[in-house]
């Protein structure tokens, strides 16, 4: 499997990177390289094999579904880069 | 004073006790030592204040007589654990200025049982990589140097300024973090001892995620003795991580007997590689023959499925990685780019990301996006499931059939030249091929500084260990390192 410059883009797309088209064609170079090394798992027959969820068998712990924590907006907003009147602020996205 | 900074965690707590020191006079010998020490770019956030702070409470604890072992004991935590109050920035431009509200239940658990931190460690961003040339704050240096050589080593990663500190006694013990080695590999590039607890021992809560089923937070350490001590405070159960273990953390000093006899000891031929250094191989010989004159049986194994051990973890680590790094959006915390006009948000994501995080990070993401995109999520992500399933299977079938511990080498080589692998992300991620198939497991592994290279750079081995069995690893541990009697130091130059 090669990745090509328009692939690297959509990856990066989706990945919320923003990479200039310039630099592209390296990036896609990088990709191939680190998924030729992925590509030996291919040689393996997995046919029969569960893939693993938990590297421990354990149930999730369960819990009372009851508010246990929250009156915190302060401390909840104290990193944000922009908070205003309680909330994080952002970009206009409703027009 | 400056002999103070060289104790151990048992030496200083036994000289607490009997008044012989006081925490007051072991923190400023460790601030002294620490501020003469920036060229190891060990330390990057130091907390001078808050540790004459807890140095004082520590000895007044002291005085009444009831204090845990870690009170007073000063430490240093990597940059990975949110501390509250104190910037935790995981080594990253985009967690610049971020001041946890909390703090981690690790650091939290030491905190309380009176250990004394002093600052911050340096680390690779997000604990991606292997040298510690990742991190925003610039490289750590290894106090380590080859012969009459005067070019700089790197300390290892991603655990760097943690394994440079104890190395260079900045501080008697610091915390590391292990996803794929980054404890192991650092303590052995640096000759200290370095233990990754089986998954789920320590509590990944406040410890900025990397990979969350392979991430487990463990004790960097000068000795095998001062891992059992400062790992046991650093264990327990927490309900605020549902993968944490609701099991008892045994007394593990009250299991370091030394006594190792009938023990049966596996030795991997897998992990014979190719190419291998003779040093690295010699190194392993004379650790295997330690442990049969202490006592135990060596026997030959086989972990067939060893060499799928690494691509499978450059899938999944990544892959968890770029849904953990999805959090780093510039909204909620830390770096936003500056918009243009008529930027919207996709534009601050993708330019806040873009700008926050570095490129062996930004490369990781996007591997992980890759491998979980629709149309390759079974090809790459899933396979790489069943084949960590098949490696966890290699380990339990040679522990069913009578294996206590596994001797392997810690890594494929002494500590090498910063700016010599930047180059190559596949030539970097191969420092991991002897410690990452733990991580895969889950199981419980431990380095342990054992010799040097014909240069005098610190080599060491590592002990790999049936799960929630610690306590039995660590004191096979302590034989090899008792029978090793490694007491070399770096030359300071710092």
């Amino acid at each position: 499997m090669s990745i090509d410059i328009d692939t690297a883009a959509r990856v990066a797309k989706l990945a919320r990177i923003k990479v200039e088209p310039e630099a592209l064609p390296a990036l896609a170079a990088e990709f191939n390289a680190i998924l030729g090394f992925i590509e030996q798992l291919g040689e393996l027959d997995v046919d029969n094999v569960e893939p693993m969820t938990s590297v421990t068998p354990m149930a999730l712990p369960r819990r009372a579904d009851v508010v246990t924590d929250g009156n915190q907006q302060a401390k909840v907003l104290a990193n944000a880069p922009d908070a205003r009147e309680g909330f994080f602020a952002v970009p206009k996205v409703v027009e | 004073m400056s002999d103070l900074t060289k104790l151990t965690i048992a030496g200083a707590r036994d000289a607490l006790r009997k008044g012989d020191v006081t925490s007051v006079a072991l923190t400023e010998a460790c601030l002294n030592a620490i501020d003469a020490a920036d060229a190891l770019g060990a330390f990057v956030h130091k907390t001078p204040e808050i540790a004459m702070e807890r140095a004082k409470a520590a000895d007044a604890r002291i005085a009444t007589g009831d204090a845990p072992d870690m009170c007073g004991i000063p430490v240093g935590i990597k940059d990975l654990f949110c501390t509250e109050g104190v910037p935790s920035q995981a080594a990253s431009k985009i967690l610049e200025g971020f001041l946890p509200q909390y703090e981690s239940t690790v650091s939290g658990q030491l905190r309380d049982a009176g250990a004394v931190m002093l600052g911050k460690l340096n680390m690779d961003e997000f604990a991606m990589g292997s040298s510690n040339e990742t991190s925003v704050y610039g490289n750590a240096v290894n106090p380590w140097r080859a012969g009459n050589s005067d070019a700089a080593l790197t300390p290892g990663g991603s655990s760097g300024g943690s394994a440079s500190a104890v190395a260079a006694d900045l501080c008697l013990a610091a915390t590391g973090t292990d996803t794929g080695g980054s404890i192991r590999q650092p303590a052995a590039f640096t000759g200290i001892v370095g233990l990754k607890p089986t998954y789920g021992r320590c509590s990944r809560w406040g410890i900025v995620a990397f990979a969350s089923s392979l991430d487990q937070a463990g004790p960097m350490t000068k000795t095998v003795r001062d891992a059992a001590i400062m790992g046991r405070a650093m264990m327990g159960h927490d309900p605020k991580d549902s993968t944490s273990a609701n099991m008892a953390v045994p007394d593990f000093e009250a299991m370091l007997t030394g006594d190792i006899r009938g023990k049966v000891i596996g030795i991997p031929k897998e992990y014979r590689m190719d190419g291998m250094p003779p040093e690295i191989e010699a190194l392993w010989t004379e650790g295997t023959a330690m442990l049969r004159d202490a006592g135990a049986e060596i026997r030959d194994i086989t972990l067939p499925h060893t060499r799928y051990a690494l691509p499978a973890y450059y899938v999944i680590a990544p892959a968890e990685a770029s849904s953990n790094l999805a959090r780093y959006d510039g909204v909620r915390f830390g770096h936003r780019a500056k918009l243009a006009p008529g930027d919207g948000i996709t534009e601050m994501y993708e330019k806040t990301r873009a700008e926050g995080f570095g490129p062996e990070v930004q490369r990781r993401v996007m591997i992980g996006t890759y491998v979980l995109s629709a149309g390759f999520y079974d090809a790459y992500y899933n396979r790489a499931r069943k084949v960590r399933a098949l490696i966890k299977r290699d380990f339990e079938d040679v522990f069913d059939a009578g294996i206590d511990a596994i001797l392997t080498p810690a890594t494929p080589s002494a500590a090498f030249a910063l700016g010599k692998e930047v180059a190559d992300p596949v030539e970097m991620y191969l420092n991991d091929v002897f410690t990452v198939t733990v991580n895969l497991a889950g199981l419980p592994g431990v380095a342990v500084p054992t010799g040097q290279d014909a240069q005098g750079l610190p080599l060491g081995l590592q002990l790999i260990g049936r799960p929630w069995e610690e306590g039995e690893l660590l004191n096979t541990a302590y034989a090899l390192e008792n029978a090793a009697g490694f007491v070399a130091k770096p030359a300071k130059w710092w």
